[in-house]
């Protein structure tokens, strides 16, 4: 950490700008909702999946620069950053299949 | 071998901060707080990923997020969506403010960090009461719906949009049911509150307005709209009714499956005490700061990890307001 000294002040800014930006849009889409991204997409719809990248896309700009992940060591930033994707995409896969299933069996038991 | 372990060196001092050993270059306390975070983070996954498992598995009749969620304070009228927004740019405000804080403690200019990390508690101390208002507009709830015997719940519509019930059902109450108080009863009973409405009363009111419809939860998944049941069909389901909700809480609620109330109060209460831990620990590092312990220490570390802690925090609720309101 040589340059720990310099101020980042600017860039922390510009960081915060794009974030800001970022939930402007997902607020705007979520309010509007266009039927042609709502109505229709792969799995979930298009919607859903802009709203996880652009989550996503926050989520690396407030661990790489707010939390400073990219002036760590490479490998201890492997440690965390690996293990915890790693870990969330297996629980998240395995849940969400499960909870399909659960809808496809017991759904049509249910009388409305 | 000394590399591995803590042994006694010459300095005894530095054996509980690793020995002077470093690995990746970063200090014990900043590598805890990011392995605790790591856990953490773990942890609410596995909250998150509850919560799609069970709207996969009540997908088609999950209630909608921008419907509950519609109330800005001191305004009157439907947003959806704009309170939450609001505060989740308070949060990324005060993760911003803190890492101005560690970014001022790396040039040891004192005053600045005090003044940051106290822009970064006012924020934090904003969003918890932000969230305490949500859930007491969420509890509190807007229109009040009934729940059926087969658990249920039924809402009423007037030309495609939600009613309340206090708006149609003028009547008066037949059942003559009362709150038991301490001033009309036994006094070492309790009773939780009763409803306003009887289940008489609300399908009384139903046959007496012919404009009034019920909703169901089930959705059209083709249009992601819950279904308006015709006058008839929507008096057969109203006969099975239970008992009538008006806001929510554990066991019942307005907007539609009980469990989504419980994920409700469950996640983002499990946020909001995180953010309060880390007001507590921004408090105690904003005194320490003004009493000058870093200047003394020689360096603002500390700022440095309560911050990731903050940041955190921050991250979390980016995910929780993603799939909670916008999914």
């Amino acid at each position: 950490m040589a340059h720990a000294h310099e101020s980042n002040t600017k860039r922390i800014w510009i960081v915060f700008g794009i974030l800001s930006v970022i939930t402007l849009v997902e607020v705007y889409l979520g309010i509007i909702k266009p039927d042609s991204l709502h109505l229709a997409g792969p799995g979930t719809s298009w919607l859903n999946w802009i709203f996880i990248i652009l989550t996503l896309a926050k989520a690396y700009g407030i661990a790489w620069v707010f939390m400073h992940l990219e002036g760590e060591k490479k490998w201890f930033r492997r440690s965390i950053v690996w293990s915890a994707v790693f870990l969330i995409i297996y629980l998240v896969t395995l849940l969400l299949i499960e909870g399909d299933y659960l809808y496809e069996t017991l759904s049509p038991l249910v009388n409305w | 071998m000394e590399a591995n372990i803590a042994v006694p060196n010459d300095n005894n001092k530095e054996t509980w901060g690793g020995g002077n050993v470093k690995p990746f270059g970063a200090s014990y306390g900043k590598m805890m707080m990011w392995f605790f975070i790591l856990s953490d983070a773990l942890t609410f996954s596995g909250f998150l990923a509850a919560y799609g498992l069970t709207r996969y598995k009540f997908i088609d009749s999950w209630p909608i997020a921008d419907e509950v969620f519609t109330h800005v304070p001191f305004v009157h009228g439907e947003f959806p969506m704009i309170y939450v927004a609001i505060m989740t740019f308070i949060l990324i405000f005060s993760s911003v403010t803190m890492v101005l804080a560690v970014d001022a403690g790396h040039q040891m200019k004192k005053n600045k960090v005090a003044w940051y990390m106290f822009a970064t508690i006012i924020g934090g101390v904003i969003f918890v009461g932000s969230q305490a208002w949500e859930w007491n507009t969420f509890i509190n709830g807007t229109y009040g719906a009934v729940k059926t015997k087969e658990g249920k719940v039924l809402q009423f519509v007037k030309d495609g949009k939600q009613i309340a019930l206090a708006d149609f059902v003028t009547n008066t109450r037949t059942d003559d049911r009362e709150q038991h108080t301490a001033k009309n009863g036994l006094w070492f009973e309790s009773e939780k509150t009763i409803s306003n409405y009887s289940v008489a009363q609300v399908i009384a009111a139903y046959e007496a307005n012919p404009d009034i419809q019920v909703r169901t939860e089930l959705m059209d998944m083709d249009l992601k709209k819950k279904t308006i049941l015709s006058r008839e069909e929507g008096a057969l389901q109203l006969a099975k009714t239970k008992m009538v909700v008006e806001g929510a809480n554990l066991r019942a609620n307005e907007y539609g499956n009980t469990i989504f109330a419980d994920f409700f109060f469950f996640i983002t209460g499990f946020h909001g005490f995180h953010v309060i831990s880390g007001i507590i620990l921004n408090i105690i590092v904003f005194f320490n700061v003004i009493l000058g312990t870093y200047e003394k220490r020689g360096h603002y570390e500390m700022v440095e990890k309560v911050g990731l802690y903050w940041h955190f925090v921050d991250l979390v609720w980016v995910f929780v307001f993603t799939f909670f309101y916008l999914v």
